[in-house]
């Protein structure tokens, strides 16, 4: 028997085999395909950073009850049930994983990047920390306090980045192109335009 | 279950990957076709989530590393359907032979058999009546054990203790709504734990969501 086929055919496989039975349908596969790779991303929660970092009442109500503030700004769906919003500052600082599999808060962040999903990361950031985050290019000084978040059920977490100085003259809408996705996982700070 | 998947502490996989801020969504097209089936295999199969993450964890290691994540997402799609009996186990295989050309022949379409189960509401969260057992601040400890099936307690926790610093909202069990054995839902507590009673090394927090039956009451 010759070798097992590639990946990209067995998906083709599964597709056809599915749509051929009218279990499924082509277009119900390209829409979920066209809301990830346009819609749903890190431009939602850094929106929702923006206006924290502008509203201080919004902010609170991030911190207090995150699903609720993030859905105030349209942003709720699948793998966002219950959101939960923790903010780094100078003296702590939170990071995200999953270790069990690669639980992400879809509504905000979209799907989640290859560093996230790669064994590297979710075996060893619960254990080394400061080691991996330093290799991912964020040096943490040594008295900051770091927090671990692994997403074991469907709550999910977002970080609330710090806010970084010389951005106090910027407006809601200039803050939001500063906002990058791994700022909002933890593996990364916001950097001043 | 002690498999492959629940990877938190452990060791030999290599450095980290720094992130790359262009990173397309899918790479390759058939990494969104194979997420897209995913979330439609679930329905199909008439399985849910934690069936699916149960599937996942159930891949031989080819199954669940060689073709990343999506591969990963494809072949536990893949494994929901051959368990509900929606294809025959080797109808992918043999459909992507004749794909590329081979001529094979394909087995039969079996008798499906979707697992009778209809949740309770949509999602995950649910409403318990009992008020929760443990109260924040207070000192918890994980369950020193060993599930056959699935579980969302990591193996690197248990039999740890730590303080449970939110209550969360009460949500479906995954323990037994992935093989459809109740949605026996129950409370969820964030619970933080000290990184050197857990591996004795460097000083940090960890912190995971567990469910009420995952933990006691520690002195």
């Amino acid at each position: 028997m010759s070798e097992r086929p590639p990946v990209a055919l067995r998906a083709e496989a599964l597709e056809q085999l599915l749509t051929e039975r009218g279990l499924i349908e082509t277009q119900a596969l390209d829409r979920i395909i066209a809301d990830y790779e346009t819609n749903i991303g890190p431009l939602n929660g850094a929106k929702v950073v923006a206006r924290a970092w502008s509203d201080p009442q919004y902010r609170r109500r991030l911190l207090d009850d995150g699903t609720a503030a993030i859905e105030e700004l349209g942003f709720s769906g699948s793998q966002g049930e219950h959101i939960v919003v923790v903010e780094n500052t100078p003296a702590v600082h939170n990071v995200v994983v999953c270790t069990l599999c690669s639980c992400y808060p879809w509504p905000v962040l979209g799907l989640p990047p290859s560093w996230y999903k790669d064994p590297a990361y979710r075996s060893r950031v619960v254990r080394e920390p400061r080691t991996v985050l330093a290799e991912m290019g964020l040096e943490l000084a040594d008295d900051v306090r770091i927090v671990v978040h692994d997403s074991t059920s469907e709550v999910r977490w977002l970080v609330l980045p710090e806010r970084p100085a010389g951005t106090e003259h910027l407006t809601e809408e200039q803050l939001v192109p500063l906002v990058t996705r791994d700022a909002m996982v933890g593996v990364a700070k916001v950097q001043a335009p | 279950m002690d498999g492959i998947a629940d990877m938190g502490g452990t060791e030999g996989w290599g450095p980290v990957h720094p992130p790359s801020a262009d990173e397309p969504v899918f790479a390759e097209r058939w990494q969104g076709r194979a997420l897209a089936l995913g979330v439609l295999a679930i329905r199909v199969s008439g399985r849910n989530i934690d069936a699916y993450r149960y599937a996942l964890e159930r891949l031989d290691r080819t199954g669940y590393l060689g073709d990343g994540y999506f591969g990963r997402w494809l072949n536990g799609a893949e494994l929901m359907l051959d368990d509900s009996a929606i294809l025959a186990p080797d109808a992918v295989d043999a459909r992507a032979r004749n794909l590329r050309g081979e001529k094979v022949a394909e087995p039969p379409v079996p008798e499906p058999n979707r697992p009778g189960y209809t949740p309770a509401a949509p999602g995950s969260l649910r409403t318990v009546d009992a008020a929760p057992a443990f109260a924040t601040g207070q000192r918890v400890r994980t369950r020193d054990m060993s599930s056959p099936g699935h579980t969302r307690l990591p193996r690197y926790l248990r039999g740890h203790a730590g303080v449970v610093e939110l209550i969360q909202p009460a949500a479906v069990l995954p323990d037994t709504n992935a093989e459809f054995l109740g949605e026996n839902p129950q409370h969820v507590y964030t619970v933080r734990f000290d990184a050197r009673e857990l591996w004795g090394g460097e000083d940090f927090a960890v912190t995971a969501e567990l469910f009420e039956s995952y933990l006691e009451a520690a002195a």
